[in-house]
């Protein structure tokens, strides 16, 4: 038999220039839905003026990232079990550090340029060093064989609205960034090196690693910020015994 | 990107306590931290200037420094000190790229030594 749960859903309800307010409907639930299905549902049956985003409904398009009880989630694939308990209230509001459009949908532009601009690519030849050690595999089939993947990013900006350093500094490249920068290899492209070894790239990051918590994909973004601050260290110490002209840098 | 709100509020806005993970916190207490031992900084030298009006005006507020009150300040000093040195540790490691999958334990061991070092210098100053 289907379980059924009674809870209070929280919207976060806002529309252009007006001020933010909650609203609150009560509904029946089966704990094992998730909770774009209560969102949806909520559209359906009780308001449809509540604007939200989804597409994929299996973490694949980034499309539905919001705050679950404060905490950034995939909606489809948070199962309401996860975040509240029969009888409790459940908070649903959109993804913090970007501007609200409307109600649960954030203007995440910047975002998408920025990614664009370190060149991070949605399909991603497997080079090893991309990928953390422990997901690492075993080696190609072929030997020299590149095999190609879906990037892991998959643009949620889960990170970028948990990001507290983010939170107070706009201008700071941001966890996903970063870490397409990473992904992108620093060594094909020289300028990138100096857009990420910069007071708003990698030294910006104050480690809370509050993008690695909420990744959904295994990006890891705050692994990879490291991993490019030992690049730019071993760089420094390379260039330190072996001055090079500038137009090197990176390489 | 998130340019709506004010320069002042956004300043802030670090310290947003909402939904935080473990090593958000951990975040948050370093900087708390570092605030607090800088304003402490220029507290001491306030106070080391005392000496420049002689003897008398510094054994007086020595004497002053045996307040129970004072002593509560002086033991949130040494929690300071060890609660950022110990995270310290764990943020230098992993600007290096060493531990950083195992950043979380780390910060667990980092604060419990912490504690443990803060309750054993609470009891010497309070009970002797
Ligand atoms: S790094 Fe992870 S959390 Fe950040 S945008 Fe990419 S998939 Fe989303
Ligand atoms: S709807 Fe596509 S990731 Fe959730």
């Amino acid at each position: 038999m289907v379980e059924k749960w009674n809870i209070t859903v929280k919207f976060y309800r806002q529309k252009q220039g007006e001020k933010p307010h909650d609203q609150e409907i009560k509904m029946d639930v089966n704990p094992d839905e998730n909770v774009i299905d209560l969102v949806e549902r909520a559209w359906a049956l009780h308001d449809r003026t509540l604007v939200f985003a989804h597409a994929c409904h299996h973490s694949t398009c980034g499309a539905c990232g919001m705050r679950v009880n404060e905490r950034e989630k995939l909606a489809c694939i948070t199962p309401v079990r996860s975040v509240v308990a029969n009888g409790g209230t459940l908070k649903v509001a959109p993804l913090r550090n970007f501007p609200v459009i409307s109600d649960l949908v954030v203007d995440m532009g910047e975002l998408y340029r920025r990614m664009d601009l370190v060149g991070h690519q949605p399909v991603d030849s497997d080079r090893e060093e991309a990928i953390q050690p422990e997901f690492r595999p075993a080696g190609p089939a072929e030997p020299n064989e590149d095999f190609m993947r879906l990037s892991d990013c998959i643009e949620c900006g889960l990170c970028m609205s948990a990001c507290p350093v983010f939170s107070s500094t706009p201008d700071y490249l941001g966890p996903a960034v970063l870490a397409g920068a990473h992904q992108a290899g620093l060594e094909k492209n020289p300028l990138l090196f100096k857009l990420i070894d910069s007071a708003t790239g990698v030294w910006r990051c104050h480690s809370a690693f509050e993008c690695t918590a909420v990744c959904p994909s295994n990006v890891d973004p705050g692994w990879r910020i490291m991993e490019l601050r030992r690049k730019v260290i071993g760089d420094r110490v390379k260039t330190l015994f072996n001055p090079r002209k500038p137009a090197e840098v990176g390489k | 990107m998130n340019t709506q709100s004010n320069f002042v509020v956004r300043a802030f806005r670090w310290f947003d306590p909402r939904g935080r993970s473990l090593s958000g916190w951990g975040f948050m207490i370093h900087r708390l931290t570092a605030l607090g031992l800088t304003f402490y900084l220029f507290l001491h030298l306030i106070v080391l200037g005392q000496l420049a009006q002689g003897p008398d005006a510094y054994d007086n507020f020595l004497k002053s420094t045996e307040s129970p009150l004072y002593k509560i300040g002086e033991l949130s000093v040494v929690a300071a000190v060890f609660l950022h040195g110990l995270n310290g540790v764990r943020i230098v490691m992993t600007s290096f790229g060493i531990a950083v999958p195992r950043q979380r334990e780390i910060f667990i061991g980092a604060m419990v030594i912490g504690l443990v070092a803060i309750v054993i210098f609470g009891i010497r100053m309070f009970i002797g």
